[in-house]
């Protein structure tokens, strides 16, 4: 039985289609990772998830006392609104300091205890996220665009935090990425989307797929063309083997 | 005791600076300070209205101040901007207000006590009700205050956690009605938000937690309310606006010292 599973799942967002016919189904302990242009649905998906956002059409369903931790994609917390790490990991929930302690070492935020949630990092504040996302002992973690605003090197070490989590914790980690290097070596699946599931399986079956390099160009595994691509929604210009990217369009 | 009006004023004006301080909270927060104008104006209205019909003047000014704020919240996001919306709604309920008082007889003295508040000429009734206003809203953000807080830093994350933040939205609603009704009295509708955020704006540099900066909001409210009025006894000034001044200094010297804490740390 999967974690979590969408079927035929379409969503709706004023008035606007965002994803149809959504298939997905996220087993035990694998990295599944989410790719896509700008606009494709990745965070709306994400949101339906974990039931911020009714499907107007499908079902989604969650395996019983299943557990999902959650990491946003970005967080503003007002000058005006004075946190602590500590009372921070303690929304809504109170938990041990004990259990606190150790989700940040698990998150690589040792020691952050008693800063202000204001006074962190981008680094920093991303450990911290995803260590109250771990506070749930989450058997799914679903993360959206944990690097953005990391450099390189910030967002590499997340990256590796990330897959020490599930070896430490066994929890399955679904995230949307743009950063293709991570997609091809660290996921076990990924999915390809742009308003629908383009193409989804292993990372060399997708990277080779021609909806994928349709949306992605083929140079150095796609990994250039997918940052051209993050300013371009309409995947036809930049794609080299552009003849292909039909099968990818929005219905 | 209670004869006293000035032990009533006394206990009015505490606890409207208790129930304000959480709320004020929020607000600031949240950035609602727009939305606490808009709904305080449309308090004017809903006097009026209660003058007219010779009900009282709390249940009417609740009523509208309810009505104005949900209005507000459900149309928000939808078209205008969320201050263009505030600032049509805000001013027109108090000109419709101020119209529809104008049209009742004998009223015309009485409308600065709404206006700006009548402390002194609060009475054992006013304070029951006062004081079962602030029962309400402080039982309500208790039980509510972790996911109020929850929703406050992120919808998406409370969805994640099992919380509703529409409820959550919509519980603040409900408490900034019945702050906006029982303070009417005290402060008036023009000063009922400096009583909800100056005190909290003064008690941020204070404190590094919520619940720390709410009841430091709280202390530093009572103190304006109670300083305030023994001000305005001495020198015979309006105590609504002393007391909002008082909060004012406060906030200026805990801003200021924190900034002088600061560069010298």
């Amino acid at each position: 039985m999967s974690l979590i599973e969408m079927q035929n799942v379409d969503v709706r967002l004023g008035g606007h289609q965002a994803l149809s016919h959504v298939d997905l189904a996220i087993n035990k302990g694998e990295i599944v990772t989410i790719v896509g242009p700008n606009g494709s649905g990745k965070t709306t998906l994400l949101r339906t998830l974990i039931g911020a956002l009714k499907p107007s059409r499908g079902t989604v369903k969650r395996s019983k006392g299943v557990r999902i931790g959650y990491v946003p994609q970005s967080l503003s917390i007002d000058a005006t609104l004075p946190l602590t790490v500590r009372r921070f990991l303690c929304l809504p929930h109170r938990h041990s300091t004990q259990a606190m302690d150790d989700a940040l070492h698990h998150a690589g935020a040792n020691g952050l205890q008693d800063r202000q949630m204001t006074d962190l990092s981008g680094g920093q504040f991303q450990r911290v996220l995803l260590a109250r996302a771990l506070l749930k002992k989450p058997d799914l973690l679903v993360l959206d665009e944990p690097t953005t605003g990391l450099d390189q090197p910030g967002s590499a070490a997340l990256y590796r935090q990330i897959e020490q989590v599930r070896q430490d914790l066994g929890s399955a980690i679904l995230m949307v990425s743009h950063e293709l290097h991570v997609v091809m070596s660290a996921s076990d699946r990924v999915i390809c989307l742009n308003g629908h599931v383009c193409c989804h399986g292993a990372p060399e079956t997708v990277a080779s797929a021609p909806e994928y390099r349709a949306l992605f160009g083929t140079g150095t595994q796609g990994a250039l063309a997918l940052y051209r691509h993050d300013h371009d929604h309409h995947h036809h210009s930049h794609a080299e083997e552009s003849h292909e990217h039909g099968a990818c369009n929005h219905a | 005791m209670l004869d006293d009006f000035l032990i009533r004023a006394m206990l009015a004006g505490l606890g409207v600076a208790v129930a304000a301080a959480p709320l004020g909270c929020f607000v600031v927060w949240r950035r609602m300070a727009y939305f606490g104008d808009a709904t305080a104006h449309a308090a004017i209205l809903g006097v009026a209205l209660s003058l007219a019909l010779s009900t009282s003047v709390f249940a009417g000014a609740l009523a509208v101040a309810l009505a104005m704020a949900l209005t507000v919240s459900t149309l928000s996001g939808r078209g205008y901007a969320m201050d263009t919306l505030l600032g049509v709604l805000a001013h027109s309920a108090l000109a419709f207000g101020l119209v529809a008082v104008s049209f009742l007889q004998g009223i015309r003295l009485d409308l600065d006590a709404y206006l700006f508040g009548d402390i002194l000429a609060v009475s054992r009734t006013d304070l029951a009700v006062i004081w079962v206003g602030v029962a309400l809203i402080l039982a309500l953000t208790i039980w509510r205050w972790s996911p109020l807080l929850t929703a406050t830093l992120n919808p998406d994350l409370a969805y994640a956690s099992g919380i509703d933040p529409k409820r959550e939205q919509l519980v603040l609603t409900l408490g900034l009605a019945i702050v906006v009704a029982v303070a009417i009295k005290v402060v008036g509708a023009l000063l009922i938000v400096a009583l909800l955020i100056i005190p909290a704006a003064s008690a941020r540099p204070l404190a590094r937690t919520p619940e720390s900066m709410a009841v430091a909001a709280a202390v530093i409210g009572a103190v304006s309310s109670l300083a305030g009025l023994r001000l305005s006894f001495l020198f015979d000034t309006p105590s609504g606006p002393t007391i909002v001044c008082v909060s004012a200094v406060i906030f200026t010297s805990t801003n200021l010292v924190a900034r002088v804490l600061r560069a010298t740390a």
